[in-house]
């Protein structure tokens, strides 16, 4: 068994994380980990941080406006999800939860379409096969079926494509992410399994999941286990191009366990002050995944105000883009719930839109027609 | 919709086979004609299945194409899915009814749905062949009547093969449909032996009137059907003349040819081995009913498994609907009147 651990034993106080950009913005080396960026990545970096906050941010504030019926910030994990997205190729494929808008950002996929499913007018967007980023998955933990699927596929095939299957710390409880985890061993799939312990599973703390730092878990699969700050994204990029490197070689899966924290709340259905302290929430303040990226550039010389001025404008309008996308979006024909059901036409399902489209179609004009009543 | 013909349409000759060996055979020529269609589950390589309906697929098609799975039956079907999303035609075998239990969320959440929510650009052509119902004298799991579970899931189709001709034609319609498809397998009558003739494949979602009849309907499918036709024999000697419908098909469901079969004789009766309430004769009886009022001499009624968890062995005899129970109900439909 080599099982590459990062930290010591399930005993360890803290274990200790793979960094590359300590939370004050020093650049510091890895023994196994290393990472060359350019001062145009570094700023290209920085610029999908921000703007993928900034327009997280303004889904919140729709759904508080009532544009929006629900949304799942992911304010506090920009790092872990950009530095995972930015470490997959066009080819390779994104399994994600309802809360991957930063690597859905990084994949090519316009923000606007992961609203509608939040606006309520779809259950998701976009097109998968467009830019290898499948819709969001709401039950807990299926998605890392489907993704160790889709990699056993790539395996038939023999192509240097990979997969990365995202999932949180309480998904780490659930059997079917446990299955993936057995059978993507036993098939020497090429998924990376993108863990975010980001501390909190709604309410339940991630000691309620387990007695050993979630990495560890993966020793008992068979395939390597990485703990990585979740906040420095040059980290999370370093260990996932390292993962999908090994995915693409034939070396089979691994876990990469981003430690992070969800500093908003689970979603805006959520009072996260019900269940954690404030102090917490300070003390990750200081971990935040820009303010170290935004200090090492300007320690660089790497970026003058100028660059960050355009990037806060850059975000603005993006944020615009997104509002008034939002508020454009058409309402859905009512008779589209009767679509794709099925391939071809399916008896019970034809009979049913036929007759609801005939009894709106019975009110006089008084009421509008398909008003659901 | 699939074009393939039955094994025997080369030859131009019949072949006797039984529903095991059909099975088999329709699993083989599937794999033969499509590269992307594969078999997966647990004990389908080396060993055959349990049931041998995977017998030397692996040996002639190797193991990336008959997968010996880990036993974790959703982790078998939440894997099929990213085959399917992959370009593949996963049949995958969950070994007994209530086996397939555990990939329950899969299919309701992910295999039925993905279609729809995706608006049509990720369908999920994904065969699942369950071994259902009972009548062998299996131990405690192995004799479920899970279909109206599946069939209550909207985006599923739910096949039930009750002849070997089904059993090819059948499993060949649902491995070509690019909707996924609840393939449930009557165990006991995988032993039933018959000709298969040459033929074309029928698409799927027609019931089938295995026996014409004057009297009343029978409305029956998978493992009853024979039950069925072996009370309409015997209901000759009460001077009934029953018609016999096999379903086939639970969803879709065949209107078409239920009704014009009930109507044709103005009684019905439906026979299944699932339990009664909320089952799939429940449903028949109601559309029947909102179909066939004006034309039915007595209500619809059930004969069906009782509202019991599936009793041990040597008692299913008592739960299975039998020849017996089925004269029975025919004989309280107001003949009177």
């Amino acid at each position: 068994m080599t099982v590459e651990s990062t930290a010591g034993t399930a005993t360890a106080a803290v274990p200790e994380l793979v960094q590359l950009l300590t939370p004050e913005g020093e650049r510091v080396e890895h023994p196994r980990f290393s990472l060359e960026t350019t001062p145009e990545e570094l700023r290209s970096i920085y610029r999908d941080l921000v703007l993928v906050r900034r327009f997280d941010g303004e889904a919140t504030a729709l759904q508080r406006q009532g544009e929006l019926g629900l949304w799942a910030s992911l304010l506090g994990q920009e790092a872990a999800q950009v530095g995972s997205g930015r470490a997959q190729r066009p080819g390779d494929w994104a399994f994600p939860t309802y809360r991957e808008h930063g690597v859905a950002w990084c994949k090519g996929v316009d923000p606007l379409n992961l609203l509608g499913m939040f606006r309520g007018v779809n259950h998701g967007g976009w097109d998968p096969y467009e830019k290898n980023f499948q819709l969001y998955t709401i039950v807990i933990g299926s998605q890392t079926l489907h993704a160790t699927g889709y990699a056993m596929g790539i395996t038939k095939d023999g192509t240097d494509d990979a997969v990365v299957a995202y999932f949180g710390d309480g998904a780490s409880s659930q059997g079917d992410v446990n299955e993936a985890f057995t059978f993507a061993s036993v098939y020497n799939a090429p998924v990376v399994f993108f863990c975010q312990n980001n501390q909190w599973a709604i309410s339940e703390p991630t000691e309620r999941q387990t007695r050993v730092p979630l990495y560890q878990r993966a020793a008992g699969f068979g395939f390597p286990g990485v703990r990585v700050d979740g906040n420095d994204v040059l980290a999370c990029l370093a260990v996932t191009r390292w993962a999908l490197e090994r995915a693409r070689n034939g070396e089979g899966p691994t876990l990469i366990e981003a430690f992070t924290y969800r500093m908003g709340a689970h979603t805006t259905s959520d009072d996260p002050t019900r269940y954690r302290i404030a102090d917490e929430l300070e003390e990750w303040k200081l971990k935040d995944p820009i303010e170290r990226v935004k200090a090492y550039l300007v320690h660089e010389e790497w970026a003058d105000q100028e660059f960050f001025d355009a990037v806060d404008a850059e975000s603005e309008q993006l944020a615009r883009r997104v509002r008034e996308g939002v508020r454009n979006m058409p309402d859905p024909d009512p008779t589209s719930i009767f679509e794709n059901v099925y391939a071809e036409g399916h008896a019970l399902v034809d009979e049913e839109r036929a007759e609801y489209v005939a009894y709106a179609a019975s009110f006089d004009g008084s009421e509008e027609v398909g008003e659901g009543r | 919709m699939s074009t393939a013909t039955a094994p025997a349409a080369a030859s131009g000759a019949t072949t006797t086979l039984t529903m095991a060996q059909a099975l088999n055979t329709a699993l083989r020529d599937a794999m033969r004609e499509d590269p992307t269609v594969l078999v997966m589950g647990e004990d389908v390589g080396t060993l055959g299945g349990v049931f041998r309906i995977t017998d030397g697929l692996a040996a002639e098609f190797g193991a990336d194409r008959c997968l010996d799975t880990p036993l974790a039956e959703a982790g078998i079907l939440g894997s099929a899915v990213g085959m399917a999303m992959y370009g593949l035609r996963p049949v995958v075998e969950l070994q007994f009814d209530a086996f397939a239990y555990p990939a329950f969320e899969q299919l309701l959440s992910h295999v039925a749905k993905m279609r729809n929510r995706t608006a049509g650009r990720l369908p999920l052509p994904i065969t699942i062949r369950i071994p259902y119902g009972g009548g062998i004298g299996g131990v405690e799991h192995h004799s479920d009547s899970s279909e109206a579970y599946y069939a209550h899931t909207p985006g599923l189709h739910v096949l039930t093969p009750a002849t070997v001709a089904d059993g090819y034609g059948m499993l060949r319609a649902a491995i070509a449909s690019d909707d996924p498809v609840v393939f449930l397998e009557p165990k006991r009558l995988y032993w039933s032996k018959d000709e298969i003739a040459p033929g074309p494949v029928e698409p799927i979602g027609r019931a089938v009137v295995r026996r014409q009849g004057t009297s009343a309907t029978l409305l029956t499918y998978g493992p009853s059907l024979p039950v069925c036709l072996e009370a309409a024999e015997a209901a000759k000697a009460e001077g009934w003349d029953l018609a016999v419908v096999d379903l086939r098909s639970l969803t879709p469901f065949d209107d078409e040819t239920v009704t014009a079969a009930v109507r044709a004789t103005g009684r019905a009766v439906v026979v299944h081995e699932a339990t009664g309430f909320g089952g799939p004769g429940a449903e028949i009886a109601a559309r029947v009913t909102e179909r066939c009022f004006h034309h039915l001499a007595a209500p619809v009624l059930r004969v069906t498994g009782f509202d019991i968890p599936y009793p041990p062995p040597m008692l299913e005899r008592h739960h299975l609907p039998g020849v017996d129970r089925i004269l029975d109900a025919v004989a309280r439909l107001q003949w009177e009147q």
